[in-house]
């Protein structure tokens, strides 16, 4: 118990559980702009390593570290064009439709970087983001070395979930979008386009995605391997039922589960890690996603025409 | 302009979608080989010669549609119920583990095959009965938890093999102990490299598709996925439905670990199956999750694997092509089904 203890008191300790959540939180606010208006993305696992790469490969081929953030968002973004053509005005499945996106975008990748760099054995890097200490802020002891001596990008993850929640609870725009999901009927009533507003949705969640796979990349590690988003879109998605579809919420969902990851990581290395196979501790994300579906089932607010394509004039 | 339904589709209609998807795929094989600078149509035939090509050939490719008719029936079934079992690949190490603990010497004599099928069967159809009670429960959404419940089967899986399923013999392999002899699956033909889990994948499509066509169950997986609440509406008992589905679907998962292990492989070994669980779900939305199409559909895939392996080596084309192939066979094939649904009307 005195480990534990010890490791929750530590600032490094949750300087790792905040570095762990960034991609969550870009990733999980993307999917959760989709759902809110009416779309369930499946392909959030594979627009994360179209991100990844795609983040990567820019920098490695020389341009600046937040142009490659923007190429991320920019593949990203197309693969959510192609999701939100299939699904939206096409009517789709949405599963069939996001494992198929999932797939391609992966393949996408893998077949690129082959293509670009035959003969690599070991994965070339980049110069990723350093921490930007925050002046000031970054001085406050605990706090601010957890908190305001992070790399900018995370920075821009926490700015990100205070934009969607203004933008979906204090525009027209997010009103409209939360109604799409909600009852698309009443928004055609108004004479807006549900079509669009779903397409714009899922096209900047997706964009959202790509650019928390781009974290992994640019600022978590210095290259890109192909195995390395590993499940965290799926975990995703399970952080959106867990956050209530709500931005706030979610984040706070997004930052318990690193913090927990960062705490097996680390219970590892303690006496606990010899006894235990470490797989059980590599286990644990993944239990904890399904406990979290598991408990939230029961209130769970699902958007009412999440799932349901809307076809105008038709009852 | 806008969609209109077709009430009764033509054949030239129904038939369209399985040739568009095939010539999108044929001009993307092509597309693609250019972008890497490979000569297109060398490349698309030499993928068709490395599938189909030679004996050699045929026989790997029947050989790796094996599971994935397997796999494939699994997702046919459960996408028809829509019950999405994304976890085939977790129930196919499910079924492979059993074998193995079956089959290295605990069961004895002419059973031991039989006993250890059934088994994995029933350690399969057990993976999908948690998430499908989570569903109609507790209305947990099945996609999320069959698709995380397979990163906790393949840390599981080398947590055995680094632990109690070890080899000990295996020089630090992480692999498992080999069959006994009375567990495997025998060859078809002697010399020639096909055992009979190609068969029985053979038998298997037709026996789901006479539960999908000829049986009540088959009908009520039928309406329960047509319109859930219209079958509920009419008296159908949709969760019960819903959790066999999951049982068999779960099950057939299993044989494809069961008949790799125990026709292939041997043992097991973390790599025993190269994502045939995830492969399924694009055998069975080509074959538009009909039993007896799963068939061609899985060959049609394991060519596509198989002649892309055989293609790299020789043209330096990255193997990856397969992948880019299959995705985009699949977004087209949903695609075109359209075609047979819908008319696009001038307004």
């Amino acid at each position: 118990m005195t480990d534990i203890l010890e490791i929750l008191l530590s600032a490094s300790f949750w300087a790792a559980a905040i570095r762990i959540a960034s991609p969550l939180i870009f990733a999980t606010m993307g999917e959760l702009i989709c759902e809110r208006a009416g779309v369930l993305n499946l392909g959030i696992e594979g627009i994360m390593v179209i991100g990844a790469f795609t983040g990567w490969f820019a920098v490695y081929s020389g341009l600046p570290l937040w142009w490659g953030v923007a190429a991320a968002f920019g593949a990203g973004a197309m693969f959510g064009l192609l999701h939100g053509t299939l699904t939206v005005p096409f009517g789709l499945s949405q599963h069939v439709v996001g494992l198929g996106i999932t797939l391609l975008a992966t393949a996408t990748a893998s077949f690129t970087y082959r293509l670009a760099l035959p003969q690599v054995t070991s994965p070339p890097r980049i110069t990723p983001f350093e921490p930007f200490p925050i002046p000031g802020l970054s001085h406050i002891p605990v706090i601010g070395q957890a908190l305001f001596t992070q790399t900018p990008l995370t920075y821009a993850a926490f700015v990100t979930v205070v934009l969607t929640a203004f933008v979906l609870y204090r525009t027209p725009l997010g009103l409209a979008l939360r109604a799409a999901g909600e009852n698309p009927a009443a928004v055609a009533a108004q004479g807006l386009s549900v079509t669009a507003i779903r397409i714009g949705a899922v096209v900047t969640g997706s964009g959202l995605m790509a650019v928390g796979g781009a974290f992994l990349t640019l600022s978590a590690f210095d290259s890109f391997f192909f195995e390395m988003v590993n499940g965290r879109g799926w975990i995703c998605i399970a952080l959106v039922v867990f956050g209530a579809w709500r931005p706030g919420k979610a984040l706070l969902g997004a930052l318990l589960f690193a913090a927990f990851d960062a705490l097996q990581i680390r219970l590892q290395q303690t006496p606990i890690g010899t006894l235990v196979p470490y797989q059980v501790f590599l286990m644990l994300p993944y239990l904890l996603s399904i406990a979290a579906l598991i408990l939230m089932s029961r209130r769970a607010t699902v958007p009412a025409a999440l799932m349901q394509p809307y076809n105008k004039g038709e009852r | 302009m806008r969609l209109e339904p077709i009430p009764h589709p033509s054949t030239l209609r129904r038939t369209a979608p399985p040739l568009i998807a095939l010539a999108t795929t044929l001009a993307t094989a092509m597309a693609l080989a250019a972008i890497a600078g490979a000569n297109p149509l060398a490349t698309t035939l030499q993928i068709a010669a490395g599938a189909f090509g030679s004996k050699l050939a045929v026989l790997e490719t029947l050989n790796r549609a094996t599971p994935l008719i397997f796999t494939g029936l699994a997702i046919a079934t459960a996408f028809r119920a829509k019950l999405w079992n994304i976890g085939a690949e977790a129930q196919l190490y499910a079924g492979a583990i059993v074998t193995v603990l079956l089959g290295t010497g605990a069961i004895t004599g002419p059973a031991a095959l039989p006993i250890a099928a059934l088994a994995a069967i029933a350690a399969g159809a057990l993976m999908l009965l948690g998430p499908v009670l989570l569903k109609t429960r507790l209305g947990v959404d099945e996609v999320v938890t069959t698709l995380l419940l397979n990163f906790i089967m393949a840390l599981f899986v080398s947590y055995l093999l680094e632990g109690p399923l070890k080899d000990p013999m295996g020089m630090g392999w992480p692999k498992s102990a080999a069959l006994i002899a009375d567990a495997r699956l025998p060859r078809i033909i002697d010399g020639l490299r096909l055992h009979w889990g190609f068969l029985i994948a053979l038998i298997v499509a037709l026996g789901v598709w006479v539960i999908q066509t000829r049986t009540t169950l088959g009908f009520e997986m039928r309406a329960t996925g047509a319109n859930l609440t219209a079958a509920r509406f009419a008296g159908m008992p949709v969760n019960s439905v819903l959790v066999k589905t999951a049982l068999l679907s779960g099950g057939l998962a299993a044989l494809a670990g069961w008949s790799e292990v125990a026709g292939l492989k041997g043992h097991l070994s973390a790599d025993l199956s190269p994502g045939f669980g995830y492969t399924g779900i694009i055998v069975a939305m080509l074959a538009l999750l009909h039993p007896i199409a799963v068939i061609p559909s899985a060959l049609f895939v394991a060519g596509i694997f198989v002649g892309s392996d055989a293609m790299s080596r020789a043209a330096g084309v990255p193997t990856y092509i397969a992948d880019m192939l299959l995705a985009t066979a699949l977004l087209t094939m949903v695609t075109a089904i359209l075609l047979t649904r819908f008319r696009v009307v001038r307004q």
